[in-house]
């Protein structure tokens, strides 16, 4: 696994890394030939990331190297790997989207005359390499005007103008439609027959097995195996990726699902694309998974749940009667509660206190006259430390001080202080420690057992199938498919998030 | 997209988007309509030459703002520019001469000393914001506290103390209050002067590398720093421009009003941070332009001058600029609005 090829135009040896309590690689070994595209596959968490982080300087290996045409390298930053003809395609496009196209790929290095800037040149050297990929934008239109697919074409062009011989695209196809991954592959195509690289990181077997010549698969941190894609169907992919034992990760299910709560009827957003004709139904003490891949609108479906976005049409029924939630207020009134997903940007107060955190959603409960009552503000507070089992020193301490687990639980007893019927869970252990998500796991158990009824998003298949009684699958804004947790798989639940 | 809806809307779009001309077109229709004689060529001129050291000012702003930053010095530092232009051109024979043993010096040494006093201030300005991170508004707020200080200690000096530094040589009010003779009228040096600054800063923002990264910091700084845009370098190379043009409008003021004080200038940034948000800058960074700033000083200068000219209050002014720029920004945050 060690020993190095001259043929192959990126080696990365044997690369660990680790984080606080965590080994996030674990001996992994990537080696990617000139001219080809070599697919990146795992689950989420698996290392795909930290190894391309690895790669561009923006974590440094613990151990390992990196040789690119046969010479050992360790980029600084992503601009020298740049520099030096290896670039990547972001999955959020780093951009500045007041400037024109031909701006932002000269940006840094722009062409110039003298002291002014030789807009002729930037014009022509940009359509030159447009016309040559096949792309059709006007250099001079500006950023912001553009779809995502011709974002991304941008992108991809601004790496060839710097002569890149790799290219690393990261979940290029998760927001284009299908025509706009037939000309991404026809781009992909071109730039092969020049000799370049690409390193493709995605989910979708049938686009992998299409596009890509070799598949490098991890699991968990570890190099599993490097397979030539035509040897390879879908179902041995996924055996790969998954291929691990569920049993001990999570609690014994104690909740039974009982009369129906919520019925969600063609539930459409107003400004697409979005999702669209969206139905289910959830009862109390049941909990329902969402799965689909990213920018399958998931996140989107809970935040109009909560009133967070306009809706087109569709109806929300809670208890038989028909809610309109117009905003988060009026959603909280009806008993709604969601923990978004980005804990750090919009759950937590980092600076402010436990207590604080805790009773924020729901002050208008400790209110006497215009005051608030300190005793009842106490109170909650000690109920939200105790019943969720945050460990902290004090409830004054601030809640940026403690571990994301225990941040989680606050946020999630937080919730629970507005008594809500429904509790909306937006990838709810995202960044916790093993040990804490089994707790978390525990707490929503509970919480359904004592009649709840909860919708929990998530991205890591085990954890749906480990915790919930049924799973929405979405699939490009669409239902793809409810499936019950018992008789489901891992492989029917990619299969029908693939599926649109 | 849905193309009906677009096309439907694109009237609406075109107004939202040029909305600062539209106001600027009715402002100046409603104050001919309410009174004819407002169209006159001195009307025009007095109008321009009130403008032109507030353009020159608010240019500076302007690119500072497009970095998404700010700059409350900027007034002060028109005041420091003033007095110390007007201590150093006074008129031989005058009798309450700052230096009374200084000969008289070519116009073109005051000024540039001025200027690069400013220049120097600001170029601070920008090292402690790019360097030492502090947000632009503290860090100009406690420039614009401290330079106060500074032009009042240089100020109120023996031997004749706090006065106003009067009496300054015919060469320098020349230069600030005469023009050039075309008919019956005369075209204003400052609205030339102005017009030379416009055109610089057009082409500094627009054709040069400066002017580009100055866009892409107050756009994306990450996507600027990865593309290996020297930001800190960059930043203080705005703040000192922004410098220079206050220091020359700051001895256009003194020459134009004849007279320079500690206070010259005094409030000048939030007038000129008012004309740019105005005339479409964006204060979160990455969005202005030259003509727009233009605009946007022009605007207030009419309302000033077209509503004193009708013999409305100048308290009901106050009231009209508050709105308008409270109705600028409305529209503008609906122009940039992410629908959810």
């Amino acid at each position: 696994m060690s020993e190095s090829n001259s043929t192959n135009l990126l080696e990365m040896l044997n690369i660990t890394k680790r984080f606080p309590g965590v080994l996030a690689l674990d001996n992994v070994s990537l080696k990617v030939k000139p001219g080809s595209v070599h697919a990146l596959m795992g689950e989420n968490g698996a290392g795909k990331s930290t190894l391309m982080k690895c790669l561009f300087g923006i974590y440094s290996m613990d151990e390992g190297k990196i040789l690119f045409e046969g010479k050992e390298v360790a980029f600084a930053n992503s601009k020298q790997a740049l520099e030096n003809g290896v670039s990547m395609v972001h999955q959020e496009l780093n951009q500045v989207r007041q400037q024109n196209v031909m701006d932002n790929i000269w940006l840094g290095r722009f062409p110039k005359k003298g002291i002014f800037i030789d807009e002729k040149k930037m014009y022509e050297d940009t359509l030159a390499i447009f016309k040559s990929l096949d792309i059709n934008i006007d250099p001079r239109s500006k950023v912001s005007t553009l779809s995502v697919s011709e974002m991304q074409m941008v992108e991809i062009a601004k790496a060839v103008s710097y002569h890149s011989k790799i290219i690393v695209m990261d979940e290029p196809t998760s927001s284009l439609t299908e025509n706009e991954v037939d000309h991404l592959f026809k781009i992909i195509r071109r730039l092969q027959s020049e000799n370049v690289a690409i390193i493709y990181i995605s989910h979708k077997m049938e686009e992998i097995l299409k596009i890509s010549d070799e598949v490098t698969i991890m699991r968990d941190g570890q190099y599993i195996a490097t397979q030539s894609s035509k040897e390879l169907t879908t179902d041995e992919i996924i055996k790969l990726m998954v291929g691990r034992d569920l049993s001990q990760r999570f609690p014994a299910k104690v909740n039974k699902p009982g009369d129906l709560i919520l019925k969600v009827t063609d539930l459409t957003a107003e400004n697409q694309p979005s999702f669209y004709n969206v139905n289910f139904e959830l009862r109390k003490g049941e909990i329902l998974g969402i799965a689909g891949l990213v920018g399958s609108k998931r996140t989107e479906v809970v935040e109009a749940l909560f009133g967070m976005r306009s809706l087109k049409s569709g109806t929300i029924e809670l208890g038989g009667k028909v809610v309109k939630n117009h905003s988060p207020q009026r959603a909280i009134k009806n008993g709604f509660a969601l923990v978004t997903e980005e804990r750090r940007t919009t759950g937590i107060y980092p600076d402010l206190s436990i207590s604080f955190n805790s009773i924020i959603a729901n002050l208008a409960q400790y209110r006497k006259g215009v005051f608030l009552s300190d005793r009842k503000v106490y109170d909650d507070t000690k109920w939200v430390i105790d019943s969720m089992n945050v460990r902290t020193p004090t409830q004054k301490t601030s809640i940026g001080s403690l571990s994301g687990g225990n941040q989680q639980k606050v946020i999630i007893g937080r919730w629970l202080l507005t008594k809500p019927d429904i509790l909306l869970l937006d990838e709810p252990t995202r960044g916790i420690d093993v040990g804490a998500k089994f707790e978390i796991y525990q707490l929503i158990n509970q919480l359904a057992a004592e009649g709840k009824g909860i919708i929990m998003i998530s991205s890591e298949m085990p954890e749906l199938l480990g915790v919930t009684d049924r799973i929405l699958v979405m699939s490009n804004g669409r239902a793809a498919g409810i499936v019950d947790t018992q008789a489901t798989s891992q492989e029917e639940i990619m299969r029908l998030a693939a599926l649109y | 997209m849905n193309t009906q809806a677009s096309k439907k809307s694109n009237v609406s779009k075109w107004l939202v988007d040029n909305v600062i001309y539209v106001v600027l077109v009715l402002l100046v229709v409603g104050i001919v309509i309410a009174s004819p004689d407002f169209l006159s060529m001195t009307n025009l001129i007095n109008i321009l030459s009130q403008s032109s050291s507030r353009i020159i000012i608010a240019l500076g702003v302007a690119g500072i703002l497009i970095t998404a930053g700010t700059d409350l010095s900027a007034g002060r530092m028109v005041g420091l520019a003033a007095v110390i232009s007007a201590s150093l051109l006074q008129a031989g024979d005058y009798a309450y001469k700052m230096y009374p043993n200084l000969p008289e010096l070519p116009l073109f040494v005051p000024i540039l000393i001025a200027m690069a006093a400013t220049g120097l201030v600001a170029t601070l300005n920008g090292v402690i914001v790019s360097k030492f991170h502090v947000p632009p508004f503290i860090a100009t707020l406690g420039m614009m506290i401290g330079v106060y200080g500074l032009t009042s200690i240089y100020f109120d000096r023996p031997p004749y103390g706090a006065q106003p530094i009067g009496g300054l040589s015919s060469k320098f009010t020349t230069f600030a209050q005469r023009g050039i003779p075309v008919g019956q009228y005369e075209i204003p040096y400052l609205v030339i002067y102005a017009i030379i600054a416009t055109a610089i800063i057009w082409v500094v923002w627009n054709k040069t590398q400066l002017g580009k990264n100055m866009y892409a910091i107050g756009g994306n700084p990450e996507a600027a720093k990865v593309s290996g845009v020297n930001v800190a370098r960059n930043l203080i190379f705005i703040y000192m421009i922004a410098g220079l043009l206050y220091g020359f409008s700051g001895t256009l003021e003194a020459g134009r009003v004849g007279s320079a004080t500690n206070n010259t200038g005094n409030m000048y940034e939030l007038d000129a941070i008012a004309a740019c948000v105005v005339g479409g800058v964006s204060l979160s960074g990455g969005i202005g332009t030259v003509p727009g700033v233009v605009t946007g000083v022009l605007i207030f200068q009419i309302i000033n001058y077209g509503l004193a000219f009708l013999g409305v209050s100048p308290y009901i002014q106050y009231i009209v600029k508050g709105l308008i720029i409270v109705v600028a920004v409305a529209f503008d945050m609906r122009k940039h609005a992410k629908k959810k």
